[in-house]
């Protein structure tokens, strides 16, 4: 009846115990507090069921947040076993530092830095091409529906027992095949990786076909945005590779189900197909994260230089670039699986070669700042912030797709500090410059920009705080990973100082909460009045801030009023979601009715909307 | 506590290239990367808003200019690119290497989870630790009865995966006398962290003395028994009767599961 499930597998760690304990008074103290304010119909009717991408991006940015703060519990426990506890008796014991690293990295990749840049993307991009709404609307709600799916498959561990994953975020084979890890750890991780990837192809079709299809009237291509060109491109990654994530992990489940051997040695398998398989879907993913981040950045450095875009032509050029070329390089990734010295050379030149067009995009941005008027707005900090960094980030790039270098720095923490580098520097970072460039357009307040300010040096000084020590104990040849390593080695005291260097960048997480908070409390006096507090220029900053429900009464480069039809609100990409959840949960503790009845579910909740031609609703405006 | 900046002190044929090869590809980098940063906080000082310099806001490009540096960046990308071909055939982990004097192999296992070391002409074995003979190219062949590990001695050469099923191989020498950090790279389940040996690089004597005193004193393997996983294994010798056991590990993932 209950498959794999039993009251074995429910929690009995300390740490699930807690968890447990905690989301469950969490819970109860909100389910009490919207109980009295009577909020529980405003919750469900104005923002769950909500088919308003604005909304449905600021939910994602909550969502992702929440995940963040998981995602950096977790570095901290990392952190805190290779700095202090390491030979002692009290650290993690292997099998949970295994788990918590492999969660950190799916956490960070695909739940944070995707949520987030869905969540801006969601409510940034209509406005910028002068659109009322996305192409799809309720497949919007169902794919935001689906990655809050995937991130609680990623916690159900803490509720309902069963380990996570210890098999790395990328999960090879054979460790997470069923021989070597028969446990629901690799199931839950499947899961929660296939729904939420569901959600983001979804997602990828909808702003694609957004962009493509509902510019206003004379928006051409080559007038669009720089955000908006980024996250073409990066939308163009996620369809074209998203499907491959998915089918590799259809096959992988299948090892896993009924005793397939795709990817086992045995019969005929070969985990190396899996290898290529998951790289030629995951290389492109880091540059789905990234590139939006340039985008943000030639945004924000025009508006901040009070010019025009340096080379607008060359940086859409240099991002198409990019964006092909990212699907060319995966093998850089196993260069020291035994391919031959040609096979190794040309991967390794492929990936060389995106120094180029980004190096590209890079000169671009700083040669706008030249004979410009410069304003140090925080958004503007976490430009130069970047450049700072994703230089140093970058040139590590290069020396690691050296075929006869990586043969050294492969799996090492040399290359934990690059991608880091990377995913902080540039796509973080320009998350943060999107954020602070955009608050006030989203919430109708501004924020206080000495906090801001203040957040951004905490987050710098403890990047490289945190992150040369790294780069160092690469060169030591510390590998990752590492749950236990010899004191002999010396390397403590560089763990300890990167340590230091998480405590730093903590106060200025703190910072940005503060900043929050404080915005919050003051809204009434910071009122953005003007719609365009940094006198930028753009779609978005023509409207009122925050943006009516239609975005624009009247569409850019028209000039009738007309009447037009908007959305309405639909529970159904909730309940397409749930069902699919339970298809999920079915297949992690073999209850096959479940997913039987997930899968039929599902199918009826799509035909039923599909049959409803009640829709939308009309707006007048007088 | 002596840190050991392993990968600027090598000590093997192929490492002391490598290195040679990241000091170069840096001081190549450099020559982008400290311009882009100069001009940077240059741009930014000098042409910060409460300075009133000159101001051409309409500026939105020069096409020289762009094509300059597209050229600066080709032109780096292409040095680069040089050398990353020419050594991923010079220092191809496949390729042996040319000395006067003669090859040793050594098989490599990777266990769940320690590391098995079979000397096939010498009829012995070790565990979690590696000897051999200096200024000697040592041909090893890589396999695994585990999941996915990497063989990794930083001072000595690069790394190579062990697949079960598949056979890698990598080829180093060490030029000095010495004992080398080996480990593996690639996390492979609960004792991944235990996978490591040293590596000695002796002088042939001291290298024949170690096979002869292996050969005396060591008990014969039992490899079913060995490969049962286990953790944090102490150095081990033993003898080999079976000739073709790397072959078997090998080969044994060609067969259906019952078999084995």
């Amino acid at each position: 009846m209950f498959g794999r499930l039993s009251l074995e597998a429910l929690p009995h760690e300390w740490y699930t115990l807690g968890a447990v304990v905690s989301l469950g008074l969490g819970g109860l103290v909100a389910a009490i507090f919207l109980s009295k304010k009577k909020l529980w119909g405003w919750l469900w009717n104005e923002w769950l069921t909500s088919t308003d991408p604005k909304k449905i991006g600021i939910m994602y940015i909550i969502v992702a947040l929440l995940m963040l703060f998981r995602g950096f519990l977790d570095a901290a426990m990392l952190w805190f076993q290779q700095a202090v506890l390491n030979g002692t008796s009290y650290g993690l014991s292997a099998d949970h530092f295994q788990e918590i690293f492999t969660a950190h990295g799916v956490i960070m990749v695909i739940f944070v830095t995707m949520g987030l840049m869905f969540g801006l993307m969601n409510y940034i991009i209509p406005l910028q091409i002068g659109a009322r709404d996305v192409a799809f609307p309720f497949i919007n709600s169902l794919s935001f529906w689906l990655y809050v799916a995937g991130a609680i498959f990623l916690n159900l561990f803490f509720v309902l027992g069963g380990d996570f994953s210890s098999a790395g975020w990328l999960a090879y084979p054979p460790l997470s095949g069923l021989e070597y890890s028969p446990g629901v750890g690799v199931d839950y991780w499947i899961w929660s990786l296939q729904i939420s990837g569901l959600g983001t192809l979804l997602g990828g079709i909808n702003i694609l076909v957004t962009i493509l299809k509902m510019r206003a009237p004379g928006m051409t291509l080559m007038k669009m945005p720089m955000f908006t060109w980024a996250t073409l491109c990066s939308m163009v990654l996620i369809v074209s590779t998203f499907p491959l994530l998915t089918a590799t992990l259809v096959l992988l489940s299948l090892d896993r189900l009924i005793g397939t051997h795709f990817f086992t040695s045995t019969m005929g398998g070969n985990p190396m197909m899996y290898v290529n398989l998951i790289w030629m879907w995951g290389h492109p993913e880091v540059y789905i994260i990234m590139i939006p981040s340039f985008g943000i950045f030639a945004q924000v450095v025009s508006t901040f230089s009070r010019k025009k875009l340096f080379g607008y032509s060359w940086t859409v050029a240099s991002l198409i670039a990019v964006t092909l070329l990212s699907m060319l390089v995966w093998l850089h990734h196993f260069f020291t699986m035994g391919a031959g010295a040609n096979v190794n050379a040309f991967f390794g030149i492929m990936t060389m070669i995106i120094a180029i067009p980004t190096g590209i995009i890079v000169f671009n941005s700083i040669m706008t700042m030249y004979q410009g008027r410069i304003t140090f707005g925080t958004p503007m900090l976490w430009f130069l912030g970047f450049v700072s960094t994703f230089s140093f980030g970058g040139m590590a790039g290069v020396m690691l797709s050296v075929p006869a270098i990586d043969f050294q720095v492969h799996n090492s923490l040399f290359l934990v500090a690059h991608f880091h580098t990377m995913a902080i520097g540039g796509a973080l970072f320009g998350i943060f410059a999107g954020f602070s460039f955009w608050f006030s357009k989203i919430t109708g307040f501004k924020l206080n920009e000495k906090i801001g300010k203040a957040a951004f040096w905490c987050w710098i000084v403890g990047f490289f705080v945190s992150f040369v020590p790294l780069y160092v104990l690469g060169f030591m040849g510390a590998t990752r990973r590492l749950d236990q390593y010899d004191p002999s080695t010396g390397w403590q005291s560089l763990f300890i100082i990167s340590f230091v260097g998480l405590l730093i960048i903590a106060t200025g997480a703190f910072l940005q909460v503060l900043q929050l908070i404080h915005g919050f409390l003051k809204r009434n006096e910071n009122k953005d009045l003007t719609g365009n507090p940094w006198e930028a220029e753009g779609l978005e900053w023509s409207t009122s801030s925050p943006p009516p429900d239609y975005n624009f009464a009247v569409i850019p480069g028209t000039n009738k009023i007309e009447e037009f039809h908007m959305p309405k609100n639909t529970p159904i990409g909730i309940y397409v979601s749930g069902f699919v959840f339970l298809v999920g949960f079915g297949a992690v503790w073999h209850i096959y009715w479940l997913t039987a009845l997930g899968i039929i579910g599902a199918i009826i909740c799509v035909i039923i909307r599909a049959l409803d031609e009640d829709t939308e609703y009309k707006v007048i405006l007088k | 506590m002596k840190l050991n900046f392993e990968l600027f002190n090598p000590k093997g044929f192929i490492s002391e290239q490598q290195t040679d090869l990241i000091i170069t590809v840096v001081a190549l980098l450099l020559i982008a990367v400290i311009p882009a940063l100069v001009l940077t906080f240059t741009f930014a000082w000098k042409y910060r808003a409460s300075k009133q310099s000159k101001f051409t806001p309409n500026v939105s490009g020069n096409t020289k200019l762009q094509l300059g540096w597209l050229g600066f960046l080709i032109l780096i990308i292409i040095s680069v690119g040089t050398l990353a071909f020419k050594n991923s055939h010079a220092l191809d982990p496949r390729k042996p290497i040319q000395s006067e004097k003669q090859a040793i192999t050594i098989q490599v296992v990777a266990l769940e989870w320690k590391w098995l070391f079979i000397y096939p002409n010498s009829s012995i074995a070790s565990v979690n630790f590696l000897q051999f003979p200096e200024d000697t190219p040592i041909n090893l062949e890589i396999t695994a009865d585990a999941p996915m590990n990497s063989f990794l001695i930083p001072q000595l050469g690069g790394q190579m995966y062990a697949m079960n099923g598949m056979k890698t191989s990598l080829h180093i020498m060490a030029n000095e006398v010495g004992d080398y950090r080996g480990f593996s790279s690639n996390i492979s389940g609960e004792g991944f962290s235990g996978m490591k040996f040293t590596a000695r690089a002796s002088s042939d004597r001291d290298f024949n003395a170690w096979v002869e005193t292996a050969r005396i004193s060591s008990g014969s393997l039992n490899y079913n028994e060995l490969a049962k996983p286990s953790k944090n294994n102490l150095p081990t010798t033993y003898l080999v009767a079976q000739t073709d056991l790397f072959d078997s590990i090998v080969m044994k993932y060609g067969e259906p599961i019952h078999v084995r």
